[in-house]
């Protein structure tokens, strides 16, 4: 059994907002360097130059790489010989993003009640995913994820009958209905299988894999390359003024399902993709 | 070379600029977005006084992340605009010639464009913390309460904007994807 104290969780989630806004991970730097070489649209060869300027800056000055610094998402892995000491795992989350979204200048963007919509003024709650692992590990995810990407996803009840390429269609409507409001380039998260809300979260924690790795399954790997090159033959390209870099990655997460259903989410990931995580 | 320009513009500049010009602006523009817009309109509605001159106003959609000390401004790119489709057209009739944001407008706002004389511009989503190299002054100007939904009047210098809709209606959304498709979808 391991014993991590509450504070210990605080500081390291603390630490995490504010480093996961700042610094661009490595993987989405790289994509998007390699994609301002491959990009053919001048104006989308530019805007993708800038948009690694704008990364460089954020890390040099210590200023988040965009305003919008989003819903802290956290996934959540606890190894059930873990003991939680000095309080409540949940709270320690909380009191990490209050601290480190006040220390660290983020915007605090969480409205109280959706319809009445007062600012919390600390960007708490966060929302959690939690799941119980074997061992004596504690491993927190951090996913800062903004409005305008996540204002353009989607869920879909598909049924068996619609097959691949039902999923297809639905990824390739919900990327053209996104076009350019949801910050261009984007990496796309799919969830296909599991339930209403399985899909959604295997859709989530689809964006949060690193760019260049592939799904475990040969025939789900091909199907993220397909629709990879699919999406990038559209022409939206960057900020969706024209070009072929459209999406830095196609990522899909699947789960067995009901033998009625299929289904599926699509989860928009902006090109500010911010994702890090800690062991504890 | 990006063409410099001075904001705010007249009606007669807004409908000059055409979709696709690479802009620098310099001068005064003012952050607007959800919050602000209701707020806005609502005064309208029962006949107060704007706390702000629209009269060739530019609107900034952007809600700024705190400034660290020593900053003018913390990052500050723009919101999804569509959200603000709703008050456009209004905005428009009193006076606004430039909306700077990104992402689609909708029909109403496009057909108010061509009416009233104003003109859509896109700075980078996500280039936050580029973007606040360009504010030289920020000052909240009204609706402190709403903290980075508040309107604040910015100082810009070279802020960096690509004219995407124009008076006539030539959409660089629409004419740079079919430029680059390779096939219909």
């Amino acid at each position: 059994m391991k014993i991590v104290n509450v504070k210990e969780i605080a500081e390291a989630v603390k630490k995490m907002c504010i480093e996961a806004n700042y610094y661009l991970p490595e993987d989405i730097y790289g994509a998007l360097k390699e994609g301002e070489k491959n990009e053919v649209s001048p104006v989308g060869k530019d805007i993708l130059k800038d948009i690694c300027v704008n990364a460089d800056i954020a890390r040099e000055d210590g200023i988040p790489i965009c305003q919008d610094t989003g819903t802290a998402v956290f996934f959540v892995k606890l190894g059930q010989e873990v003991y939680i000491e000095g309080g409540l795992l949940e709270e320690a989350i909380n009191e990490g993003v209050r601290q480190g979204y006040k220390e660290g200048y983020l915007r605090k963007s969480i409205v109280e009640n959706p319809l009445y919509r007062k600012n919390t003024g600390d960007n708490t709650p966060a929302i959690i995913h939690y799941e119980i692992t074997k061992g004596d590990a504690l491993e927190i995810l951090i996913a800062p994820k903004g409005g305008g990407s996540e204002n353009m996803s989607k869920v879909y009840m598909l049924t068996p009958s619609q097959g691949i390429e039902g999923v297809k269609k639905a990824v390739m409507e919900t990327v053209i209905q996104a076009g350019p409001n949801a910050c261009l380039p984007v990496v796309v998260g799919i969830g296909i299988g599991g339930n209403f809300e399985k899909c959604a979260l295997l859709a989530k924690h689809a964006i949060t894999r690193n760019i260049g790795s592939s799904n475990s399954d040969p025939r789900m790997a091909q199907l993220e390359e397909e629709l990879f090159e699919e999406i990038n033959r559209l022409g939206i390209g960057p900020q969706g003024l024209g070009g072929k870099v459209t999406a830095l990655a196609v990522h899909i997460e699947t789960y067995p399902c009901h033998i009625a259903s299929m289904p599926l989410a699509v989860n928009i990931g902006c090109h500010v993709n911010r994702h890090m995580s800690v062991k504890l | 070379m990006d063409k410099r320009l001075q904001v705010p513009i007249t009606e007669e500049e807004a409908r000059s600029l055409r979709a696709g010009e690479k802009l620098l602006l310099n001068g005064v523009i003012y952050t607007a977005r959800d919050a602000a817009h209701k707020r806005l309109t609502e005064q309208q509605e029962k006949g107060e006084m704007l706390p702000v001159d629209m009269e060739n106003i530019a609107i900034y959609y952007a809600g700024p992340a705190p400034a660290k000390p020593g900053q003018v401004i913390g990052s500050c790119g723009p919101t999804t605009s569509g959200r603000m489709d709703l008050y456009a057209p209004k905005l428009m009739a009193w006076g606004q010639t430039m909306m700077i944001g990104k992402g689609l407008r909708n029909e109403k706002v496009i057909e108010a464009m061509q009416k009233y004389g104003a003109v859509y511009v896109t700075a980078i989503g996500g280039a936050g913390a580029l973007l606040s190299k360009c504010v030289t002054e920020m000052a909240c100007t009204a609706y402190e309460d709403l903290g980075a939904e508040a309107i604040y009047k910015l100082t810009v210098k070279d802020f960096p904007v690509i004219v995407t809709i124009d008076c006539l209606g030539n959409n660089l959304y629409e004419t740079g994807k079919q430029e680059y498709a390779e096939k219909k979808v």
